[in-house]
C-alpha cells in the first residue's frame, strides 16, 4: 500500500513536469508574440514593447523563461501580463464564483442519474429504459450553446425572470427573499447546462453497472429464495453495483477548474472558464499556463484519490 | 463473428461452410437495432447533402451563393417570398423563396447551411482520421513491440539528435552540425558492431535497459490526458492563424489517446493468441502479422470510438466557431451561423434554431450509429438485446 502510494506520487510528479514543459512549449512556440497582441494601438511604440519584453523576461532564451515562470508560480509571485494582478489571487476570486455552479451541477448530476440508471436497468428493454437511452443520447449530442439558448428563451418568456449574469443589477434594496430567489434563478440554468452531459454519461454508466450485477448468480439466488422486490434490487444488487462510483468522487475533481468556457461566456458568469477565455484572447500567458498547470494537478490528484479509494473499498485488490 | 458448425465425428466430408457470411450476419443484427439504422440513414443523407452542398455553393458563380448580401431583404423568416421590387435579377434566391430565411445581412441561410455542412463533415472525418492514425500507430507499437527495452544508449542518441536539431533550428549552426554528426557516427558505430558478445565494462551500463517502449508511450498518453482538452484546443486554435486545417489538425492531435489505449489492449491480447503464434511459426514477417492478422481483428473498438469521435469533433468545431475561433468569417459554418444569429434570438429565432437542430441531428445520428456498432461488434453484449 505505502509502496504503491510512493511509486504513484513519484510517477505523477514526473508526469506533471512533462505537462508543464509541453504546455510551456506549446504556448511559446506558437506563432506571434504577446507583445504584438495589439499592433494597431498607437501606445505600443517599439520602446514600450522592448520594455514589456524585458519586464517579463521575454528576451531571454526559452529555458530561462521556463525556470522564471515556474519559480514565480510556485512561490505565488506570478503576475498577469494584462493588469499586473497576482495570478493566484485572481484565480481564487474567479474560482469562488465558479464553485456554486460546480456544486449545484454535481448535485443535480448525481441525484438524477442514479434513479434513472437504476430504473432503466431493472426494467431493461421497457419503455422507460428505451426513452431514457434515447434521451441520454440526445443530451450528449445537443450542443451546449444551443441548449442554453433554448432554455433561456423558455425561462425568460415563461417565468419572466432574468438569467444572464450572477445577479440582477440594482436589486440591493429588495427584500432578502427576493435577492435569494434571484440568485437561485441565475444559478439554476448554467448549472443545469453544466450537468446535462454528466447526467447522460453517468446514468448510462449506472445502468450498465447495475445490469452487470443483476446478471450475477447471487441476485438470482436472492430472487429464488423469495426476497421482496426492494431487497433484491436495492440491497443485493445496488450495493454491489455502487463500488465503481465511490472511486468517481476522485474523478470529478478536475471539473472544479474546468468551468465550461462556453456556458460561462453565454451567461456572462465571471468564473474560471471565462477568465481562461479572456486570457486566451489577451494572450495573457501566465494565466493560460497557470490554468493548465492547476487543472493537470487536479487531474493527477483525482486519479490518485480514485486509485486509493479503490484500494480501500475493494478488498479483492491487493498490491 | 461467423458461427462455424461444429465438426461432426461421423461425417468425413469437409466442414460445411458457415451459413451466412460475416457481412450478412452483421446486416441481420444491424437491421434489428432501429436507432442505429436511423443513425446510419441520417448520416448517409447528411453525407450526400454535404457533398452536393459543396458543389452548388463553390466556384466563381455558384448556384446557391452563400456570400451574396441583399441588404433590403434582411431577417426574412423561412419560406418567405423574395421582395421582387428591391432585388436585381442576379440576386434572386434560386428556389424562388428563402427556404430557411435570411440573416442580418440578407444572406440566404439555406445556402449558408449547405456550405457549413461540408465544413462539419470534413472537420469530423479528417480530425478523427488523424486521431485514429496516430492512435493505431502508437497503440500498435506499444502493444506489439512494447516489451522491447530502451537502453541508455538509445536515450543518449535521442538526446544528441534532439539537441542537434534544436540547435540547428534556433540558428546556432555550428554546434548543431557537430551534434548531428556525432549522433550519426554513434548510430553508425552501433549498427556496425551489432551485438558484441562481451561489451567492455565501461560500455556495459550503456546496454542496460532503462525503460520499455510500452511504458514510454503509455506515460505519454497519461501526460496528454492531463490537459483540459477543450481549453487546450481553444488555446492552440487562438494562437495559430485561423484556418480550417489548423482546427482539424489540433482536434485530431488532442483526441488520439483513447484509440491508443484500445489498440494497445487489443494487441496485447491478440499477440498471445494461437493464430499469431502459428503465423510466427510459419515465418511470417512482423509487418504482415501486424497488418494482415492483427489490425483486422483489432479494428472493431477503433471503429466504434471513431464514429463517436466524429460526433465529438463536430461538436467541438461548432463550439469553436461559436466562440469566434473557427473558420474565418466569409465562410459559413453551422457554429458561426448560430453565433451570428444569437443577437437576434427573439426577432429571428430561425437563425438559432436551424443550425442548432442541424448540429443536434447530425451529432445524434453519429452517436446512435456508433453505439449500435458497439452492440453489434461486441459478441458479449449481443446476447443481452
Amino acid at each position: 500500500m505505502l509502496s504503491f502510494i510512493g511509486r504513484s506520487i513519484v510517477q505523477k510528479m514526473i508526469t506533471l513536469f512533462f505537462v508543464s514543459v509541453i504546455s510551456f512549449l506549446i504556448i511559446h512556440l506558437a506563432p506571434g508574440e504577446p507583445s504584438q497582441v495589439d499592433p494597431l494601438n498607437p501606445k505600443f511604440t517599439p520602446e514600450i514593447v522592448e520594455r514589456f519584453r524585458k519586464e517579463f523576461h521575454l528576451d531571454k532564451p526559452l529555458y530561462v523563461q521556463y525556470l522564471f515562470f515556474y519559480r514565480g508560480l510556485l512561490s505565488g509571485r506570478t503576475v498577469s501580463w494584462k493588469d499586473n494582478q497576482p495570478v493566484l489571487a485572481k484565480m481564487w476570486e474567479r474560482f469562488l464564483n465558479s464553485l456554486p455552479l460546480f456544486i449545484v451541477g454535481t448535485i443535480i448530476t448525481w441525484t438524477l442519474s442514479f434513479p434513472i440508471g437504476i430504473r432503466s436497468a431493472i426494467f431493461r428493454g421497457g419503455i422507460f429504459d428505451r426513452s431514457a437511452t434515447f434521451f441520454s443520447y440526445f443530451l450528449i449530442s445537443i450542443p451546449g450553446f444551443f441548449f442554453a439558448y433554448i432554455l433561456i428563451i423558455f425561462v425568460v418568456t415563461r417565468f419572466q425572470v432574468p438569467v444572464i449574469g450572477m445577479q440582477t443589477f440594482g436589486l440591493s434594496d429588495a427584500s432578502t427573499v427576493r435577492i435569494l430567489m434571484d440568485r437561485v434563478w441565475h444559478l439554476l440554468l448554467p448549472s443545469m447546462l453544466g450537468a446535462t452531459g454528466g447526467i447522460a454519461i453517468l446514468s448510462r454508466y449506472v445502468r450498465s453497472q447495475m445490469l452487470e450485477v443483476e446478471g450475477q448468480d447471487y441476485v438470482r439466488t436472492a430472487k429464488a429464495k423469495g426476497l421482496s422486490w426492494e431487497q433484491v434490487h436495492y440491497k443485493h444488487a445496488l450495493r454491489n453495483a455502487l463500488l465503481p462510483f465511490v472511486t468517481m468522487f476522485g474523478l470529478i475533481l478536475p471539473g472544479l477548474i474546468g468551468g465550461s468556457v462556453i456556458i460561462e461566456s453565454i451567461f456572462s458568469w465571471p468564473g474560471m472558464g471565462r477568465m481562461a477565455y479572456e486570457a486566451i484572447l489577451a494572450r495573457d500567458y501566465p494565466i493560460i499556463l497557470t490554468v493548465n498547470f492547476i487543472s493537470a494537478v487536479l487531474v493527477l490528484l483525482g486519479t490518485f484519490i480514485s486509485d486509493v479509494l479503490y484500494l480501500v473499498v475493494d478488498p479483492r485488490i491487493r498490491l | 463473428m461467423t458461427k462455424f458448425q461444429p465438426h461432426s465425428e461421423s461425417s468425413s466430408e469437409a466442414p460445411p461452410a458457415p451459413r451466412r457470411t460475416q457481412g450478412q450476419e452483421f446486416w441481420r443484427l444491424f437491421k434489428k437495432n432501429r436507432l442505429a439504422l436511423a443513425g446510419l440513414a441520417i448520416f448517409l443523407i447528411f453525407f450526400i447533402i454535404a457533398v452536393a452542398g459543396l458543389s452548388v455553393t463553390s466556384g466563381t458563380r455558384p448556384y446557391f451563393d452563400p456570400a451574396l448580401v441583399r441588404l433590403p431583404e434582411k431577417l426574412r423568416p423561412p419560406l418567405s417570398r423574395p421582395n421582387l421590387e428591391v432585388l436585381i435579377p442576379g440576386e434572386m434566391p434560386p428556389l424562388g423563396m428563402y427556404v430557411f430565411g435570411t440573416d442580418d445581412l440578407g444572406r440566404d441561410v439555406f445556402s449558408r447551411m449547405l456550405q457549413g455542412a461540408w465544413v462539419s463533415l470534413t472537420v469530423g472525418f479528417v480530425a478523427v482520421g488523424i486521431a485514429v492514425f496516430v492512435g493505431i500507430l502508437l497503440g500498435g507499437i506499444a502493444g506489439y513491440y512494447g516489451q522491447t527495452s530502451i537502453t541508455i544508449n538509445h536515450i543518449f542518441l535521442f538526446c544528441l539528435m534532439l539537441g542537434g536539431a534544436s540547435a540547428f533550428a534556433f540558428g546556432s549552426l555550428f554546434p548543431g552540425v557537430i551534434l548531428l554528426i556525432a549522433a550519426i557516427a554513434f548510430l553508425y558505430r552501433s549498427a556496425r558492431s551489432g551485438k558484441p558478445a562481451k561489451p567492455s565494462l565501461a560500455l556495459a551500463w550503456l546496454q542496460k535497459g532503462a525503460t520499455s517502449v510500452d511504458t514510454l508511450i503509455m506515460r505519454f498518453v497519461d501526460i496528454m490526458l492531463c490537459f483540459p482538452s477543450f481549453f487546450l484546443i481553444l488555446t492552440v486554435v487562438a494562437l495559430l492563424p485561423a484556418s480550417i486545417y489548423n482546427i482539424m489538425i489540433v482536434i485530431g492531435l488532442t483526441s488520439w489517446m483513447g484509440t491508443t489505449r484500445f489498440v494497445r489492449a487489443e494487441f496485447l491480447s491478440l499477440r498471445e493468441q494461437d493464430f499469431v503464434t502459428a503465423a510466427k511459426a510459419l515465418g511470417v514477417g512482423d509487418r504482415r502479422i501486424i497488418f494482415r492478422h492483427m489490425i483486422p481483428n483489432a479494428v472493431a473498438p477503433v471503429l466504434v470510438s471513431a464514429t463517436i469521435g466524429i460526433a465529438g469533433a463536430i461538436l467541438t468545431e461548432a463550439g469553436l466557431s461559436f466562440l469566434g475561433f473557427g473558420v474565418p468569417p466569409p465562410y459559413a459554418t453551422w457554429g458561426n451561423i448560430l453565433s451570428d444569429g444569437k443577437r437576434f434570438i427573439f426577432d429571428a429565432p430561425w437563425l438559432t434554431f436551424i443550425p442548432g437542430f442541424a448540429i443536434l441531428i447530425v451529432v445524434l445520428s453519429f452517436n446512435l450509429f456508433g453505439e449500435g456498432l458497439r452492440d453489434i461488434l461486441n459478441p458479449k453484449l449481443r446476447e443481452r438485446y
